[in-house]
């Protein structure tokens, strides 16, 4: 969080994306939600335009997409709207990436369930493979940032890769899924424990027990 | 009206009022960093908490509340105290320790609120946040470290400059106020952010490290660097003028001031005249100026034996009193050869209800329809754009005639040619027609052009004078032009009629921007303090006194009168500008009728009695019916650059620099540090 920054505009930035302009498919998007919100009101599509403008970034780059400052003009102008209000935004929300970040942007959570749960081996497993918090490794395959709470506690510890969490994690676990990742296939996203389909108690229910295979009246029993 | 009760004290307050106004208005001290009054609400530094009653056992932001009916309000409870004091630590905790070092040490809010509501010792031991240096600009000095996120320039910048440039980016502790990508402020307005800053993160970057608040004189002054006679206090130090900063009156400058009367000031201590000069004749071309004294200089005007063959031209910065003494030489002498508009510019002034801003600039903010001809305001009244942006804001329409500029506010351009007046498209004529409140507003570049006999057709086929409304206005930029209107000063042919009358004696009383060469056989005398253009082509140099070293009157575009006080003293042997004219008039042999400044008022006031009074004065009578036809094209505006357009601004280092910088774009040259 605190580290970070806008890349710097530099006549290559410029040069590289001056000419940024949304392709047929996002501007379809685009207009879709602008569409959302009354005439005159288009401002209030930043958040999504930003985020198509991010993804269309992604595919150009075959990363997981960031928002040059040109981007951002590109953003204003769209929406008509004064550029410094879209980098506030682009700049509170820690989902917009304010520098390139590589293919897969692997954020790992280190709040409190998540680290009581193991998150420090997550971060060692990322570090082995040469990740660095806050930086992109050579390949350009990996961008490491630890982040506060996702809201996967009740499936500790966690990392989000790009659009999918991925809970449950051990070293292990998470070195399957970043090789699977490397080599182009796609892992199962949500938990990695074997038998567990989503953030129900592990080896069986504990409570509720009389509702697993029908409903159950428990209000004569209060 | 809900009525509302303050620590047990029960008052009424206007329906909409907040809690922190009733408060202020029960006579209570309310501490505050984020709200001002001019600006929206934000509610986001929680120094204002109360207990209010019915409402939530916790204290509550009083900026943000609206005061209801049958309120308890309680502002010196336990739980306030302890809520302040609370807040008042988590400020301090990111807040450096530097006040030593900082120059808003002494009027600072967050230093004298602390004091009287802090706890008074810190408890807390950790590190403190930093955050990098900002650029913003030649005007503005920031230590972003010491700023506490009161957002107050953020709201500055995009309600009322209209230029959206400053923004919060980031999150949380890590929030950080910055323009974009740091580039300079670029508006005309952009120093008020220091004033608004509570803290010492946006403090006067020509003015660091100068003086503290508590050594300087303060002086209430008139700002004559435009036409608008903002309000202002000169803060000096023994014989120098250290800043001004803007007094607060709703009527005319609310609480801004515009860039260039703010930081003009370091100007008046460069390029100033302070001996009296006499130019040594030479065959070919100018001769040397040579250092001389009164009495010679006198005796050379008096050799001349100009009779009633002298004329005066009078400059954009001087104050009524001068114009008046001249006027009262000149009358002794015979002649009435005195005028104003230097740069040779003509229009009517027979009735001065036409070349007045009649609607005030406090009412122009209501009126619904605008129609700007020739004239760009964010350069010749940037404090007039300030209340057309809030015109445009309650739904008026705003239409300019004139070469395109970049407006704060949507405004439609009707083109260069003032041809466009005399057949007005239907969205113009129909946003008039429809219009309660139409103004219009002929600005200089049409003035000279001959537009005004159009603009008052124009006037009067809209009807813009009616019940409790006058929306003709004239809107000058040069300080002196009201005043000098009012004294009668101006010619029917403008400059023209001077040059034809081949005066041997012309006395230029400040005037720099005037075509000197077209009285090639005229003795050209300067009285001025600044070494400029018109010291540059006089014959004999006269040294006078800048508008911080003399008292005053001065009259704003909107004809009203009000008074300046002397702050200074003028450097070396510059005198008063009359004490000069009475002396001249000594020398020349004849009597003007005033001996002192008190005599010279008292005389002017007989001459003209709507200077006597402070306020609006009444220019009286009908528009005139105007008529004919506008035609010309309007090249450009008469304010090529909005940093040097007098004597005063072109000697300020600032200003110079501002000019490079903001307009021409050169990059800063900055020592390093």
């Amino acid at each position: 969080m605190a580290d970070r920054y806008i890349e710097p505009v530099t006549a290559d930035l410029r040069e590289r994306w001056g000419s940024f302009a949304f392709t047929p498919a996002w501007e379809e998007k685009a207009k879709a939600a602008i569409a959302r919100y009354p005439d005159g009101r288009q401002k209030s599509a930043v958040m999504a335009l930003l985020d198509y403008a991010q993804r269309q970034v992604g595919e150009e780059t075959n990363t997981q997409g960031w928002l040059p400052i040109p981007v951002m003009e590109y953003v204003a102008a769209y929406l008509d709207m004064p550029v410094i209000r879209v980098v506030e935004v682009a700049t509170f929300y820690t989902m917009y990436n304010l520098v390139p970040v590589g293919r897969f942007h692997v954020q790992v959570c280190g709040t409190t369930p998540c680290w009581l749960r193991g998150s420090d081996e997550v971060m060692e497993t990322c570090k082995k493979r040469g990740m660095k918090k806050g930086h992109t490794t050579e390949d350009g395959l990996w961008t490491l940032t630890e982040v506060e709470c996702m809201g996967n506690c009740a499936s500790a510890p966690m990392v989000q890769i790009n659009d999918d969490n991925y809970e449950d994690l051990t070293g292990e676990r998470l070195d399957v899924v970043l090789d699977a990742l490397a080599a182009g296939k796609s892992p199962k996203a949500g938990t990695q424990e074997p038998g567990r389909h989503t953030v129900e108690p592990v080896g069986g229910p504990t409570t509720l027990t009389a509702m697993v295979d029908a409903n159950h009246d428990y209000r004569g029993e209060w | 009206m809900p009525t509302v009760k303050v620590d047990g004290q029960e008052i009424e307050v206007p329906a909409g009022a907040t809690v922190l106004q009733a408060c202020e208005l029960a006579g209570k001290e309310i501490p505050r960093f984020c709200y001002h009054e001019r600006l929206s609400i934000a509610g986001n530094c929680r120094m204002c908490l109360v207990e209010v009653k019915p409402g939530p056992p916790k204290p509550q932001a009083s900026c943000a509340l609206p005061a209801t009916e049958g309120q308890e309000i309680r502002t010196d409870s336990e739980m306030v105290k302890k809520a302040r004091e609370g807040v008042m630590e988590f400020l301090l905790i990111n807040h450096p320790l530097d006040c030593p070092i900082c120059d808003q040490g002494g009027e600072c809010d967050l230093q004298d609120q602390s004091m009287a509501y802090g706890r008074g010792a810190t408890r807390y031991d950790e590190n403190k946040r930093a955050v990098t240096e900002k650029y913003m600009g030649p005007l503005i000095k920031t230590t972003m470290t010491r700023c506490i996120h009161c957002t107050r320039c953020v709201r500055f910048s995009e309600e009322i400059a209209g230029v959206d440039e400053i923004g919060a980016l980031y999150r949380g502790e890590n929030m950080q106020i910055t323009t974009y990508l740091e580039h300079a402020a670029k508006h005309e307005l952009s120093a008020n952010v220091i004033d608004l800053c509570p803290v010492g993160a946006l403090t006067s970057r020509p003015y660091a490290f100068e003086a503290r608040p508590w050594e300087l004189k303060k002086t209430l002054g008139i700002d004559v660097m435009d036409a608008m006679g903002a309000n202002i206090r000169i803060d000096s130090r023994g014989r120098e003028v250290l800043r001004a900063l803007p007094r607060v009156n709703d009527d005319v400058n609310e609480e801004w001031l515009s860039d260039k009367s703010r930081y003009a000031v370091d100007g008046l201590t460069r390029r100033r005249l302070d001996k009296v000069w006499i130019r040594k004749p030479k065959k070919n071309g100018q001769g040397k100026l040579e250092a001389a004294t009164w009495d010679e200089a006198f005796k050379k005007i008096k050799a001349v034996k100009p009779g009633k063959d002298i004329a005066a031209v009078y400059g954009d910065l001087l104050d009524c009193e001068t114009m008046f003494a001249a006027k009262a030489l000149l009358g002794a002498m015979g002649s009435t050869l005195i005028e104003g508009r230097q740069t040779g510019m003509t229009y009517d002034t027979s009735n001065l209800a036409a070349v007045n801003f009649n609607t005030t600039l406090a009412e122009i903010e209501n009126a619904d329809a605008v129609l700007i001809v020739g004239s760009q305001i964010r350069h010749e009244a940037p404090l007039l754009n300030v209340r057309l942006r809030k015109a445009v804001k309650r739904g008026a329409k705003v239409f300019i005639v004139g070469p395109e500029w970049e407006t704060t506010y949507p405004a439609t351009f009707l083109g260069n040619d003032l041809g466009v007046l005399n057949s007005l498209s239907a969205d113009v004529t129909d946003a008039f027609g429809k219009a309660e409140r139409p103004a219009i507003i002929v600005g200089g570049a049409a003035l000279g052009r001959g537009a005004l006999g159009k603009a008052l057709a124009l006037a009067k086929e809209w009807n813009v004078v009616r019940e409790g409304w006058n929306g003709f206005n004239s809107l000058h930029f040069s300080a002196s032009r009201m005043g000098g209107l009012m004294l009668g000063l101006a010619q029917k042919g403008g400059m023209a009629d001077l040059v034809a009358a081949k005066p041997k004696v012309l006395l230029a009383l400040g005037a720099d921007e005037v075509d000197f060469t077209q009285f090639p056989d005229a003795l050209k005398v300067f009285i001025g303090h600044h070494g400029d253009k018109g010291a540059h082509a006089a014959d004999i140099i006269l040294p006078a006194a800048a508008y911080t070293e003399k008292a005053g009157t001065y009259v704003n575009i909107e004809g009203r009168v009000q008074r300046s006080e002397k702050a200074v003293f003028a450097p070396g042997d510059a005198r008063e500008d009359w004490t000069i004219l009475r002396a001249l008039a000594d020398a020349l042999g004849v009597k003007v009728g005033f001996d002192s400044f008190d005599q010279l008022r008292a005389a002017m006031f007989a001459n003209t009695p709507a200077l006597a009074n402070e306020g609006l004065a009444d220019l009286g009578g009908e528009l005139p019916a105007g008529g004919g036809d506008a035609s010309g094209i309007i090249e450009a505006y008469p304010v090529a650059d909005f940093y040097l357009t007098n004597a005063i601004c072109r000697a300020s280092p600032t200003m110079q620099r501002c000019s490079a910088e903001l307009l021409h774009g050169e990059p800063l040259a900055e020592a390093a540090e």
